[in-house]
């Protein structure tokens, strides 16, 4: 009888060195706020592509515990509009070659996404949206149930659910990554440019002089800064208060959960804006599911259990095979939503701040691509061509980006 | 579940209630006078505090009559009783 391999056994192990525990020094060329994934790209990207290394990344609690080890590692580029193409396309490309960038396992596993159609109007709005995708170069086809279930076995494409699956799109480049461990690999990069990371380090307030801010105030002193880069996500509206530059954000509670470790039974990553649920199955067999974000707004990092119950139900009726799995745990992260559900990224009402935040509820995927632009971005102090179109002041002129379709999840 | 006091049925809970925002965000008085700053200011911003926030509430599966309420964003908690305001 031979012995089962246990879940994550082919796992790498833990390097010995990540990253040096820094003490914040009086002053730097470049300050982001923010030690996440995107905070953590910015820097990687400040210090490879444009020889920026005086650069402190505080974060406010441990380095991406925020919403960089909430999310559910999903990673896709297939959505409307050439704008957002643009960025999570850009994005999907460096995905694509970050593990030998970073010298460091990510677990980069390209499984491909399947966004299913439950209604006539599902159906026409995913057809418009393939094609779409491939006028700018985007991998993705429609599939009918049949070739739905041959992708994923586990859906249920019968006729007789309360919503039945007419259809999806299919994106096979996508995929999922291991969160950790590409925050991880960043910070080390980082680290070993000779950035310093400063953990436990809470922005508490800006020092301004006129049209620019001269430095941070924070929980361990005053940092001069020659520019800031805020990359706070849910707290970014906190940050802004403090400068007193509105913006459209909303921060809610999007929550996700793990089942138990499972043999793996799901084969590619499953979302379903209509019921609301999004599946994978992590490396180690944990199923990991999505919801939609809680309406009311909330920063305390939890969510209200009947939105859980609702995506379970949506989850085990497209996935009879779940029914007995058993749930393990379920977090919340807080979610900066804004109104066409398109990140808000570029100048500032300050000549030398930068903001990036209202990625909402998709934020993972586009760390890579992101970190790329704003690094640029705050190198040359205007916004890189990739990120222009989501400049804060598209709610005055109307130029939105409207992708509450392609963003999948409901907000 | 969290029970969400209404200022005619007492408290429910609050799957019986939808969200609608910010509280006493006024239609502009005079609309045609409007800059595009100002359009996108009451059409797209709104208020994202940590902490105490005036929202507004409705009964939806109950009275279907709204209300105002403070609730801290933090907690979730409502820190003031829930007021009548049309």
């Amino acid at each position: 009888m031979t012995t089962p391999t246990p879940p994550g056994a082919h796992l790498p192990e833990h390097p010995d060195h990540l990253w040096t525990t820094a003490e914040p020094r009086k002053s730097y060329d470049v300050v982001i706020v923010g030690g996440g994934g995107h905070g953590l790209a910015t820097a990687h990207y400040l210090a490879k592509n444009h020889g920026i290394t005086n650069v402190a990344v505080l974060e406010k609690g441990w380095l991406a515990g925020g919403n960089m080890a909430r999310n559910t590692t999903l990673i896709r580029s297939n959505y409307l509009w050439d704008e957002s193409a643009g960025i999570y396309e850009h994005a999907l490309r460096l995905w694509e070659g970050l593990e030998d960038d970073l010298g460091y396992p990510i677990l980069f596993s390209q499984r491909g996404v399947l966004n299913l159609a439950h209604t006539e109007q599902d159906v026409r709005d995913s057809m418009r949206r393939v094609e779409a995708n491939k006028l700018n170069g985007i991998d993705a086809e429609w599939l009918g149930p049949d070739e739905v279930a041959k992708v994923c076995p586990i859906v249920n494409v019968s006729a007789d659910i309360r919503y039945p699956v007419q259809g999806a799109t299919f994106q096979p480049r996508a995929g999922i990554a291991k969160h950790d461990y590409v925050a991880w690999g960043f910070a080390r990069r980082a680290d070993e440019a000779g950035i310093d990371i400063i953990e436990h380090c809470e922005v508490t307030g800006f020092a301004t002089d006129g049209d620019r801010v001269t430095g941070v105030r924070t929980t361990r002193g005053d940092i001069a800064a020659g520019t800031v880069a805020l990359c706070a996500a849910g707290h970014t509206s906190v940050l802004l208060d403090m400068l007193g530059v509105p913006a459209p954000l909303q921060s809610h509670p999007l929550q996700a959960l793990v089942s138990e470790l499972l043999e793996p039974v799901h084969p590619t990553i499953v979302m379903s804006n209509a019921v609301h649920v999004y599946v994978s199955q992590a490396h180690k067999g944990e199923l990991v599911m999505g919801a939609g974000v809680d309406a009311p707004v909330g920063y305390g990092q939890r969510g209200a259990f009947h939105v859980i119950e609702r995506q379970m139900a949506a989850a085990v009726e497209l996935f009879p095979v779940f029914a007995r799995a058993h749930l393990l745990r379920s977090w919340a992260g807080i979610v900066d939503v804004t109104p066409d559900a398109s990140p808000i990224v570029g100048a500032t009402p300050y000549d030398n701040v930068f903001l990036n935040c209202g990625w909402g509820t998709g934020g993972f995927k586009a760390t890579p691509g992101l970190g790329w632009a704003f690094a640029d971005t705050v190198a040359h102090g205007r916004p890189h061509p990739l990120v222009a179109p989501f400049g804060l002041d598209r709610f005055v002129t109307g130029a939105l980006v409207d992708e509450h379709g392609a963003a999948a999840v409901a907000h | 579940m969290q029970l969400i006091s209404c200022p005619w049925c007492g408290p429910r809970e609050e799957v019986e209630f939808s969200y609608g925002g910010q509280a006493a965000v006024a239609y502009p008085e005079h609309p045609a006078a409007l800059t595009d700053e100002q359009w996108a200011r009451f059409v797209f911003f709104r208020d994202n505090p940590k902490g105490p926030f005036a929202e507004r509430w409705v009964h939806a599966a109950g009275c279907r009559r709204w209300f105002t309420a403070v609730r801290d964003t933090r907690t979730h908690r409502f820190v003031s009783p829930s007021e009548v305001t049309s």
